[in-house]
């Protein structure tokens, strides 16, 4: 690629790439199970960053306040209160080493295999502009083809029922102390 | 009104066109310029607002306040900012470094990125998101993980004590303030925060939206004043019984970006609260009084939207030093069992009249 020729998106993209590699890598090598979780942190917010230079800014703001306002806080939080400053876990045999050494070296050539020869028809045909809210949210409480109001509603009832579910254990709990 | 997109597109005009830039080094340039003006807003609110609790609490507790340092004591944080870029950072045997050096730049990080999407002016805006709630409610999010991190990684009690504290609070809170927001978004049609701003141009929502818009915007003050872990809320650093919570072992300029954040989120909880409620940038409108409008219209629109944040920090100020700090089971309990239930009820009552 020409030096000159490069685009601004283009530097962005390199870096939230580079991002997103080294901190999956450091995910999974890290032995601090809360380094671990910020190293995924990190994969998650250039992810986020991906979809915001992809101007889908709805699916790079539900990615943050999902995954890291969600998730990530629930998961630091458990770590949090199962483990200490200084902790390591354990360093794995030298089977399970080279067991998942092959798989991801397997998952990382058929990956490669897959982008080399398979066909992106639809690749140059990204349009770059903003999807409007209306459309989104249109698409999603719609009725017609290609309109999903049947999934969101169950996934609707569904949350719900595990709200009303993490109420009664709570309050099952408090009477038997008393 | 003055439109501040002119002043922008007149600097673009000059990169791309006079100058003859290329697009690579026009964004470049560019992203520089306005990563530099937000920071410097940044900081600048930061010091301002933290002379102004200083002296309103002094007025509070019938003190003067500072008043050595400068006319009124005006230089005197500019003092304890220079002071505290001096001091040393002391490193904490035993702790976590990587997480503990890292941990205050997620929170401050987190307060940056919403100054991305607010409207401080006519167009004075860095992103006009189509989504800008979403994405302001999304990105303060990150602050949740620093101050838990902090927490962990200080590898002290009291520390570990006031991040749990902060977390459970921070992350109750966040859902009364993101549904109290709905209304707004409910009486304007569109999540845009231009167009939210644009939807108040004949009156403010806390006018219009009647008794839903007001009820939604106490709400969304007391949530958000939470959120901003100050006092009655301060539990997580109360300093009577945890030192200083979360922050007990920073030092120098990693304890100056806690404190700096805490006063620059104070600063976006009552920008936010402007924007969906009270009319953001835009002049006070009346319709019918047509002259009186024209009037209202030669006030610079920062000026209106500063004016406003400043009425709003007031009564966060007022608030702090007026209650005392509550307890965990309190602080729980009120979110719980009071704001959430009246948020739900808020949020369909005004669909319901929004769609009658």
């Amino acid at each position: 690629m020409d030096i000159a020729s490069i685009t601004a998106s283009q530097v962005i993209f390199f870096i939230l790439a580079a991002v997103i590699l080294a901190g999956s890598v450091m995910t999974v090598v890290s032995r601090k199970l809360l380094h671990a979780a910020v190293y995924l942190l990190f994969v998650l917010l250039a992810t986020a960053g991906i979809y915001f230079l992809l101007n889908y800014h709805f699916l790079a703001a539900v990615q943050i306040s999902v995954y890291i306002g969600g998730i990530l806080v629930l998961l630091v939080f458990s770590i949090y209160l199962t483990s200490q400053v200084g902790e390591k876990m354990d360093e794995p045999g030298i089977v399970k080493k080279t067991v998942t050494m092959l798989i991801s070296m397997g998952g990382a050539v058929f990956c490669f295999w897959v982008l080399c020869t398979g066909q992106f028809p639809y690749a140059d045909q990204i349009h770059l502009n903003e999807i409007d809210m209306h459309a989104i949210g249109q698409s999603l409480l719609g009725t017609e083809r290609y309109q999903y109001l049947l999934p969101f509603e169950a996934i609707s009832v569904l949350l719900l029922a595990c709200i009303i579910g993490g109420i009664l254990i709570a309050t099952g709990n408090t009477k038997k102390e008393d | 009104m003055f439109d501040f997109s002119v002043i922008t597109c007149w600097i673009d005009n000059l990169l791309r066109v006079e100058w003859g830039l290329p697009d690579f080094w026009t964004l470049a340039i560019e992203f520089v310029l306005v990563g530099v003006a937000l920071l410097t807003a940044y900081a600048l609110i930061a010091l301002v607002l933290i002379y102004a609790e200083r002296k309103i609490c002094g007025f509070f507790q019938c003190r003067i306040g500072p008043n050595r340092v400068g006319k009124w004591g005006l230089l005197q944080v500019v003092a304890d900012m220079i002071k505290i870029l001096t001091k040393e950072i002391i490193p904490i045997k035993r702790s976590d470094k990587f997480l503990f050096l890292m941990a205050p730049f997620f929170v401050i990080i987190g307060s940056i990125l919403t100054f991305a999407a607010l409207p401080f002016g006519l167009g004075l805006q860095a992103i006009d998101f189509n989504i800008g709630v979403v994405y302001i409610l999304a990105v303060s999010s990150l602050g949740v993980i620093g101050i838990l991190l902090a927490g962990w990684s200080s590898n002290n009690k009291y520390s570990l004590i006031g991040a749990i504290r902060s977390g459970a609070q921070l992350v109750s809170y966040e859902l009364s303030a993101g549904l109290s927001l709905m209304v707004a978004v409910v009486l304007a049609g569109t999540m845009q925060l231009s167009e939210i701003v644009e939807a108040q141009s004949d009156l403010w929502f806390i006018f219009k939206g009647g008794i839903f818009a007001f009820v939604a915007f106490v709400i969304y003050l007391i949530a958000g004043h939470a959120e901003t872990n100050r006092g009655p809320f301060d539990l997580a650093e109360a300093e009577s019984e945890l030192t200083a919570g979360y922050h007990t072992e920073y030092s120098g300029i990693t304890f100056g970006f806690y404190y700096v954040a805490e006063y620059t989120n104070l600063f976006i909880v009552a920008a936010i609260a402007t924007t969906m409620f009270l009319g953001g940038w835009m002049p006070l409108h009346i319709p019918g009084f047509d002259a009186f409008n024209a009037v209202m219209d030669y006030i610079p629109t920062p000026i209106w939207f500063f004016g406003k944040c400043a009425f709003c920090i007031f009564m966060a100020l007022w608030v702090r030093w007026s209650y005392p700090r509550l307890r965990i089971d309190q602080l729980l309990k009120l979110e719980w069992k009071v704001l959430m239930p009246i948020t739900l009820v808020n949020l369909a009552a005004v669909a319901v009249a929004v769609t009658m």
